[in-house]
């Protein structure tokens, strides 16, 4: 009988060694999270002469990141990011709850048009901004060829290029997690609340909302995130006067080339959005909710 | 109902034009003969024709091919190897590979280019055509694994332990039954990478070398120089192309879905 007792197919078989694991775990410990930590080790060490690391252990990179110069830019960042999560949550809501509503055929073809721009090349459809708002480019044209101003409006390099510029890049960041929460969502809540003579705003903010409410921390994550950490919008859309955090610590590294201040600052923004991530997971969003925007 | 599905309607073609109209201007202008004004001055292929004569353009086009291909390739048979090697895993164990998964997708890019410039340069690794591959190869990979471990999830497994009872060996069941089940998703993600690594910018900004600029890099000096119709020309055909690959990539993810 012995030689009968083989595992029945519904018994879990021992699992074998997950070698195919393997070279993907040492290629990302190799390559991204000893890097990581090399940042974080570098934050703590000074700097060489000539530029460089010299490992002597010191708190002082950490000091400096507190320069009133620098908060004034990490508050540029963080307030830009902030308006761009809002100002996305408020244009792709209703396009996500609109999407949401649509017969099935529909919102395949919605969201391909919701997901074709998040595709395509970020340098490029950040410089259409640059040719359409520059002194001399469309919009001033057009707006003065039809006499609705007279002189050209100054708006490239100022904060609200970059404010434009992030909104397009990311909107659709926003829109794909609203639209996975919204599609969920029970109908027949709705009209419960409906028939239970609650008013639109009162059916939006007292079930419509509290339902979808890991979808929309989601997709604010998702916006947040990139957008506080942004190197190409304001680096094209903005000026020297509009630095965001992501161009200060481009200018550490690469022409102060201050390599511990650099890497302090790299490191309290990504402190800043695990943080944030963090937040999020407790608040009751799985990770699973963050992969859906690949 | 009705009513209130006309603002939203209107709402959401309103979105649509901001997203699309930008991209189509610039398509549009690219064909502008004036190489100054923003008015249109007439239909050329001027700016094509300057485009393929550009030597340096043209070798920062093989230069990102190249990258593209090779971090791609890395990326998939690392990442598909991952994904598989994940169903052995505990439970547990797969939400610690997960989390790990994520964290390169959430981190700010500009954190990882330099991360690994730092990275190369401690080791002094000379920062080349080569570091921005493996940096590419690092970003890939958690979304080649992503899409194939969705699609791998939801194959059944019975699938895999019939072949089994039949007298596979592991290697020929996963050869001769799973992967052919998980071609779709391998095809998808490989687009996806290859997309990916063809458009990124600030890795390769970071980590590329004298000699390893890529064509993003190669239009981000050309837009510092100066607004132009050649650059105009230049994102068209970057625009159509990342659209043009995503549209497959996703055409073949959406086959054979069962």
């Amino acid at each position: 009988m012995l030689y009968f007792t083989r595992p029945s197919p519904s018994a879990p078989r021992p699992a074998p060694f997950p070698w195919p694991l393997a070279p993907a775990v040492i290629w990302m410990l190799v390559f991204f999270f000893i890097p990581l930590l090399l940042v974080l080790a570098i934050s703590f060490a000074s700097r060489g002469i000539y530029g460089g690391v010299r490992w002597a252990f010191t708190l002082s990179n950490y000091a400096l990141i507190v320069d009133p110069l620098y908060l004034r830019i990490y508050l540029r960042s963080f307030l830009l990011a902030v308006a761009t999560t809002g100002l996305c949550l408020v244009l792709g809501f209703p396009w996500a709850y609109f999407i949401a509503r649509c017969p099935v055929r529909w919102q395949g073809v919605w969201l391909l048009l919701v997901i074709i721009p998040f595709w395509t090349n970020f340098l490029v459809r950040t410089y259409a901004w640059m040719f359409i708002l520059r002194t001399e480019g469309l919009m001033n044209t057009i707006l003065m060829q039809i006499g609705l101003i007279e002189s050209p409006i100054e708006i490239l390099y100022t904060n609200a290029a970059i404010l434009i510029g992030l909104v397009y890049g990311y909107l659709p960041f926003m829109v794909l997690p609203l639209y996975a929460a919204l599609a969920r969502l029970d109908l027949s809540l709705i009209e419960a609340a409906q028939d239970l003579y609650a008013g639109g705003w009162s059916v939006l903010q007292r079930v419509i909302l509290p339902l979808t409410r890991p979808g929309i921390v989601a997709g604010c994550l998702l916006v947040f995130i990139p957008s506080v950490g942004a190197f190409i919008t304001p680096d094209l859309l903005g000026g020297a006067r509009t630095m965001m955090v992501g161009n200060l610590i481009q200018h550490e590294y690469l022409v102060i080339r201050d390599w511990p201040l650099g890497s302090a600052i790299s490191f309290a923004l990504m402190a800043l959005v695990l943080a944030g991530t963090l937040a999020y997971i407790r608040s009751g969003g799985t990770l699973q909710g963050l992969e859906e925007r690949r | 109902m009705i009513r209130r599905g006309g603002w939203l309607f209107g709402l959401s073609v309103a979105n649509l034009v901001f997203l699309y109209v930008p991209i189509a201007i610039l398509i549009v202008f690219s064909f502008n003969a004036s190489r100054l004004s923003a008015g249109w001055t007439g239909f050329t292929l001027q700016w094509y024709r300057e485009l393929i004569m550009d030597q340096a353009l043209l070798a920062s086009v093989q230069n990102s091919v190249i990258v593209a291909l090779v971090s791609t390739l890395i990326a998939t048979v690392l990442g598909v190897a991952a994904a598989v090697g994940m169903e052995r895993l505990s439970i547990r164990a797969q939400r610690w590979v997960e989390a790990g998964v994520i964290l390169p997708l959430v981190v700010p890019e500009i954190m990882l280019g330099v991360a690994l410039m730092l990275f190369f340069v401690t080791i002094k690794w000379p920062l080349s055509l080569m570091t921005v591959t493996i940096g590419h190869a690092a970003f890939n990979l958690p979304v080649v694994m992503v899409i194939v471990r969705a699609r791998l999830r939801r194959l059944d497994p019975r699938l895999e332990e019939a072949a089994s009872d039949l007298g596979a060996t592991r290697w020929q069941a996963f050869r001769r039954v799973t992967l052919p089940l998980l071609t779709p998703a391998v095809i998808g993600g490989v687009l996806m990478a290859f997309t990916i690594s063809l458009d990124d910018f600030i890795v390769t900004f970071f980590t590329g070398g004298p000699g390893s600029t890529t064509l993003p890099l190669k239009v981000y000096s050309m837009i510092k120089a100066g607004v132009s119709p050649v650059v105009n020309a230049v994102s068209a055909v970057l625009l159509v192309l990342s659209m043009a690959l995503i549209g497959l990539s996703m055409a073949v993810q959406r086959k054979r879905d069962y």
